[in-house]
Formats: structure tokens, sequence, C-alpha cells
């Protein structure tokens, strides 16, 4: 088959450092093609080369449907048919789903044929059998669904290949189902799709082929056939990555938390568990399960309707999640750019933001030295990697920023850590450093509650799970005594 | 869909408001409902929506200007100079101050984008820049002289109604209907108007599609500037005087009736209707204070109060919407 677009000999150089060394590549029409890597190792530049946005150094070769290109500029990429959707989607939130998907009808003509905007939209639509109200702005569209508006627009512009960054990252995994169907769709189209992304089990799922990438050089292109996880996660990092459960813990702690009959109506019903010190407790399902509401209540931003939160044997009403915290409590949210971290400010101020009552000196202003020492103390046992901790936080990699919003509420000396989905985001060899992270806590003592979607991070990494389904826990189980294709299976229902 | 119907509800909730004032003041003061007042009320408020409906736009793109008072003074100051002694008409000083005003927000533009600096800052600057060179090259003498023709104005559809004044299209009014349809055929109607809201909406994901980011600025700052040389011409008809000093603080008057009309002031959302609602209740308020004979020294309070119920009835109404969603 000729390929849609070969790529030779591509170099990149940034002020003398190496971003891409002599990679290789062709991606065909009617394939989905996975770019996999860590942080760092290029396919950022490399998305960036393909459409034009970056020159590559000389010598290189690029060629789409056989014409060669001495030079690809933006217009050209897009006029070849190539479309970028970004992690962030880059839609306009303020227009309609119509409006965004026509929105390069804007280009051509003087004035708007709405008309022509919404038949081109609807068209569009039909063709991925994706059905969206036309008429609805696109901020009060939930990710999934804006991601959807996303595609649309890239084929609207009659799209032959399309790369899609990181278009996972903040969906369900029901979510992730539907995307994946639509991508099924364009594959059957004879639209080539690249897809990057850090979950490796979707990227086998999905891929026809998959290239890794490592420190700029391309390691190799593999059909997804003959590769797995674990194999993918060597190429990647190099290092061969244990999967086995944790251990049992060796002598279960007081209980922490006790939560009895707990429920908010219409999101969690008749919840009851307890959670020992010293021990990570999962709680996995899907969406709409109700994992995260539950959390909400027990760090007392929503409060239940009924039923009784126990931290170390006394009931606790929290007016507020301030009462929360004051009481021990730490919520790591699974949203970490927006509620999680403030990303513009600095390492240090993000880390301290939850202990500032705690750093006053006698006329009220900030301890700096204590300041200081908690934070540096922090960023040791988290083993954070930074320049300086006055940078600001979006200065970060994923894993290391995820590190940050951990490293926040550790500063509290919390009873009980709540974790929501902690690795949303973060590459395999960061989730690795994660875990172990997580796991040390819970040896200090640290009662752990981790909320995640992905059944292997429950699987591997805590002592027990429990599983919710529509509000109610229907489950619970010890890893050590279950296989993860049967927890999947309770999970699915 | 939730901000939609925020926004259509902010439009009616301010409609209902005004129709809520507007009965009161017909029945407190035996004035209001008159056709004199509201023609007063109209020719009066004129400048303000032509500066309001420039101001509207610079607000979607995600902008904002508070440099035209200045800009207004600045246009007509000039015209009104260069007219003395002329046989022209209206189109001369539409051209000469429109012209300028355009000149000077297309600076606004230059410098905004090319200095990277918020708008907001640029626009400060270059308000007391425009204001400071005024003041220093006329040294601050007041204008009074003009044309005969000027003078004169413009009146289409006279008549005389059984009051006893004349009544017709006056200068103003005109210039107003035509400005308010060209602003509300260009953001409704043309794809600039819309890439503007797109801009307004995501600047970052504008520059990505290829949308000329500088070429949108221009378009914008100098339609405001145009706005501001309009409304120079408009303001000299009306009061036949140009006091350098006259507009002094008159862009938060302006800025008011634009965020009390629902426009965002990040960028993105508004609509021209209720820009124009936003400027009917503030006109409406402070002619309503005027005709019960409240203490001047009330009408910015309730000014202030009007818009900080206004809004917040808005984003209330909102978040209860969201809630019911969620």
């Amino acid at each position: 088959m000729e390929p849609f677009i070969s790529l030779g000999k591509i170099s990149k150089t940034f002020y003398g450092v190496k971003a891409l060394d002599n990679i290789n590549l062709t991606l065909l029409p009617g394939e989905v093609h996975c770019l996999a890597g860590q942080n760092g190792c290029g396919k950022s530049t490399l998305i960036k080369i393909i459409s034009g946005v970056y020159k590559p150094d000389p010598g290189f070769e690029i060629a789409i449907e056989g014409k060669p290109y001495a030079h690809l500029s933006p217009i050209d990429s897009v006029k070849a048919g190539i479309q970028v959707i970004y992690q962030d989607l880059s839609l306009f939130p303020n227009l309609t789903v119509a409006e965004n998907i026509g929105i390069h009808q804007h280009h051509h003509n003087l004035l708007v044929n709405k008309r022509e905007i919404r038949r081109i939209a609807g068209l569009t639509m039909k063709s991925i059998d994706a059905r969206l109200d036309l008429d609805a702005n696109v901020d009060s569209l939930p990710i999934a669904q804006r991601q959807i508006v996303a595609i649309c627009r890239a084929l609207a512009q009659e799209a032959r290949l399309i790369i899609m960054d990181e278009p996972t990252a903040s969906l369900t995994m029901q979510e992730v189902k539907g995307l994946l169907r639509v991508i099924g769709d364009l594959k059957k189209r004879n639209i080539c799709v690249v897809f990057v992304s850090h979950r490796l089990d979707e990227v086998l799922e999905i891929s026809d082929r998959i290239s890794v990438l490592k420190n700029g050089s391309l390691i190799g292109t593999y059909p997804a056939s003959d590769i797995n996880n674990k194999k993918l996660a060597f190429l990647m990092t190099g290092k061969e990555f244990s999967y086995a459960v944790l251990p049992p813990i060796e002598k279960i702690g007081e209980v922490a938390l006790k939560v009895s009959s707990l429920t908010k109506h219409q999101q969690y019903k008749d919840i009851s568990f307890q959670l020992h010190q010293g021990e990570i407790l999962a709680i996995t399902g899907l969406l709409g399960a109700g994992r995260t509401e539950l959390c909400l209540s027990l760090f007392g931003l929503t409060k239940p309707d009924s039923g009784e939160i126990l931290l170390e044997g006394k009931a606790v009403h929290f007016a507020s999640n301030r009462d929360a915290v004051k009481a021990g409590i730490g919520y790591v949210s699974e949203d970490r750019m927006s509620t999680g971290l403030v990303m513009d400010q600095s390492i240090n101020d993000n880390i301290i933001s939850t202990v500032l009552s705690r750093l006053k000196t006698p006329f009220r202003l900030l301890d700096r030295a204590k300041s200081d020492r908690i934070v540096s103390d922090l960023i040791e046992q988290l083993s954070i990697k930074i320049g300086s901790v006055d940078l600001p936080v979006n200065t970060l990699s994923g894993g290391n920023a995820q590190r940050v919003a951990i490293a926040k509420w550790l500063a509290i000396n919390p009873k009980v850590l709540i974790l929501d989905s902690p690795t949303v985001g973060v590459d395999i060899a960061n989730k690795a450093g994660i875990y172990q992270i997580i796991s040390a806590l819970s040896r200090k003592g640290i009662a752990v509650l981790m909320i995640t979607d992905e059944i292997d991070e429950a699987f591997f990494n805590s002592h027990r799970i429990l599983v919710m389904r529509k509000g109610e826990i229907v489950a619970e189980l010890l890893p050590e005594k279950t296989s993860e294709a049967a927890l999947a299976e309770v999970v699915n229902g | 869909m939730v901000k939609k119907i925020g926004v259509k509800t902010h439009e009616l909730f301010l409609g209902l408001t005004i129709i809520l004032i507007g009965g009161y003041l017909s029945y407190a003061s035996a004035d209001f409902l008159t056709l004199g007042n509201l023609y007063d009320l109209i020719n009066n408020y004129a400048m303000l929506t032509i500066l309001a409906c420039g101001l509207f736009i610079v607000l979607i793109s995600g902008g904002i200007d508070i440099s035209f008072p200045a800009m207004t003074i600045i246009s007509q100051y000039v015209m009104v100079t260069l007219i003395q002694g002329t046989s022209g008409n209206f189109a001369l000083a539409f051209a000469l101050s429109g012209g300028l005003g355009l000149l000077l927000g297309l600076v606004n533009a230059t410098l905004v984008n090319r200095l990277k600096v918020p708008s907001i800052i640029i626009t400060i600057s270059t308000l007391n820049i425009f204001y400071g060179l005024l003041l220093y090259l006329t040294k601050g003498v007041w204008l009074y002289s003009y044309p005969a023709w000027f003078e004169e104005g413009v009146m289409l559809f006279k008549f005389t109604a059984a009051d006893g004044y004349d009544y017709g299209l006056s200068l103003p009014i005109i210039t107003l209907l035509v400005v308010v349809s060209l602003t509300g055929f260009i953001m409704n109607k043309t794809s600039i108007g819309r890439m503007i809201y797109a801009m307004g909406g995501n600047r970052e994901a504008a520059s990505r599609m290829g949308f000329g980011i500088f070429k949108m600025q221009l378009f914008v700052y100098g339609y405001m500037g145009l706005m501001s040389g309009v409304a120079g011409v408009v303001q000299s008809a009306t009061v036949l005087t140009v006091a350098p000093d006259s507009l002094l603080g008159y862009e938060l008057t302006v800025l008011a009736a634009v965020v009390l009309g629902g426009t965002s002031i990040v960028g993105g959302r508004g609509t021209l209707l209720g820009t124009l609602l936003g400027v009917v209740l503030l006109a409406v308020i402070q002619n309503g204070l005027n005709l019960t004979g409240v203490s001047s020294y009330w009408h910015t309070v309730v000014t202030g109060v009007v818009i900080v119920t206004s809004i917040s009835m808005t984003a209330w109404s909102q978040r209860k919407g969201e809630g019911a969603v969620a």
C-alpha cells in the first residue's frame, strides 16, 4: 500500500540539543498508528514536524501521497489533509457545536452562511454516527462529546491523517470505548489515525502498528499483534516492571476511617467500609458508579443525606473541606490542572498552600525557615525532580506535577489520604514511581483511599478493593485472592 | 445549552427590569412617558450607545479599550478645527473625525499586538498619552465656533407634535441607527464577526486555526477608534462645544453599560441586544433619578447597585441552571 506520508532522515536540533535523531517513519491510509514513548522522547516534536510547525534539520525527506515536500508549511500540511487534535482540543467554548465544526468556512467566505455551516456539521456528525445538538454551546458538553466535536471539525476539513495527542487522558473508561469506536469508523474510511497515549492497554487494543520513541530516536515500528503490555513498557523505558500484587499488610493497624450507611440521594447509597492505618484501599467502578461523589463527601465538599463518618473512632460532621483538612484528611483531586494545583504558581507555594496557617511567625508573617524545611523535606521524600522550588508547576512533567500535588497534602500530615485517579496523564515510568510513593506512605501508617478506573492500577497497587456500581458497593476483593480478569468482570458487571 | 439560555435569561431579565422601572417612573413622574422626554433620552444617549457598540466588539474579542474618550475628543477637536469656514457637509465631518479615530485605534491595535502587554495596560497608557498630547497642544482651549451647516444639523422626516415641539430623525438618531445595524451585521452575519467571537472564546485555538490574530486586532481596535470618531461628531452636533476634558471618566460609564448588558470582560460572550438593553437600563435609571428629583449624589450609587444586582442575578440563575443539569 502506498503510504499516506513518509518521513525520512528527520532530525531536529534545538540549541544544540537533538530532540529527534534520524527518524524514518511511514504512515499508511486506514491504519491506526500509535506513537509511544515517555515524556520528552520527542513525540510532540515529531507531531509538530508533521503538522508543519517545525522545520526539520536539513537533509530530511517528506513525501505526502508520493509528492515530495522540500518545505512543509502549516498551510501545506492542512491542505494535504493533516489535522492535529491537541490534548486541550482547541475548541471555541462560547460557540455552538455547528459553528465549531464548520469554523474553517469563515476562512473562505466574507459572509456567514449559517445554513451551509449547519449542513456541513450535520453531515460530518452523521458520518461518524454521532448525535450531538448542533445548537448547543461547546462549553455545555462533557469532555467526551467535545472530543467528538474536535474530530468532526478535523473531518469537516477533509482530514486524511488525524493526529490525536493524549485523547483519552481525561476520559472515563466508558468514554474511551466510545472514542475507540469512532476511531474504528475513521479507519474504515481509509483515514490514518495517529494516536499518542500513555495508557498502554488501550494503545494495544486500538493500534495496528506502534512506533516507539526513546530519547529522540525511533526504537522501532512494530505490528501491535507482536507486542504486549510488558514488552511495550520495556521498549519505552528500557526497564522491566514487576507486575506483582502488593504483599498483604504485616499487622493491620487501627481503624482510621469508618463509614457506615452513608447515603446521598442519586449519588451513592448505603456505603459502609473501614479503612485501617497503613492500608491502601482501592475503590473502582465504571463511570457514574459514584466513586468521586463519595470522595467529595468524605472530604467535606458535599454533605451526605444520612449515615456516619468516623475518624479514628470519633464521629465527624464536615461543614466544609476546611474541617476535613483540619481533621487530617487530604484529597489529591483527579483534575490536577484545574483543582489539584495552581499551575502558574511556584512549586514552593503550591506545597505550602495547605499549611499556611501553621507557618506563622509571632508577628503573623510567613515563617520562611519553617516553610523551606517542609518543602525541601517533601521534595526529598517524594524525589521530585525540579530545578528550583520557585519555578511554576506548569514547567513540570505530569509525573512530577502529580508528586507536587501529593506533597501538598502530605504537608498536613494526613491521617487519611484520598487519591482520586492518581496516575491520570502520567507516563509509565513515572506511574511506577507514584505507586512506590503510595506504598511508602501506607508503610508510614497513612490510611490511603485510592479511587481509580484503571483495573490494573487497583489490582496491583492496593491491599483491598471495593467495587462500586450505580452508587453502591457491590464487591470487596483481596488482590492476592483474585485475578485481574476476575476483577474486570466484577467491575464491568 | 446552559450558557446560551443564561444569556437569554439575562436579556429577558434586563428587559423586565426596564419595563418595571419604566412602569414605576411613568406612574411616579408625569414627564417620563412623554414623547419629548423619550426623544431627548435617545438623542442624549446616542453617543454612549455608539461607543458601547465599539467597546462591545473589543470585549467580545477578548481585549479591552478604555482610551476611547480621548480618541473621541481628539477626533472631534481636530475635525472641528479643520471644518472652520468650510462649506462642507456631515460626510466630511464624519470622514475627518472617523478617519482620525480609526488611525488612533490602529495605533492601539499595533501596540497591543507587538508589545504583548495586556490591552488594559496599553489602553490606559494611550488614554493618558492621547489626552496629554491634546491638552498640551491645545492648551485646554474650548472650541465654540462651528460652520453654519454644522450648527443647523440634520433633521429628516421633521414634524411638529401636539406639544408644539419639532421631532424627526436627528443626526444622533440617524447615526445611532446606522451604527447599531452595522455592528449587528458585522458580529452576526460576517465571517470576521464570528472569528472575533471565536478569538475571544479561545485565542490559542484561533491562532492554531490560522486566523490572522493581528488583522483581527486591527479590525477590532480600529472599529473602536472609528466609533470614537463618529461619536465625536455626534457629541459636537449635540452640544456645539468641544471641551478637551469633557469626557474624563466616561470610559467607566460605557464599560458599565456594556457589562450590564451581559458582555463578559474576559471575551467571547455577550450579544449586541444585551448591550443595547444595558444602555437603555442605564439611561432609564439616570433619567428616572433626575425626574423624581433624587439628589445627583445618589446617581452613581444607584447605578453601581443596579450593575451589581443585575450581574449577580444572572450569575446566580446560571449557576442554578448548571446545578440542575449536573
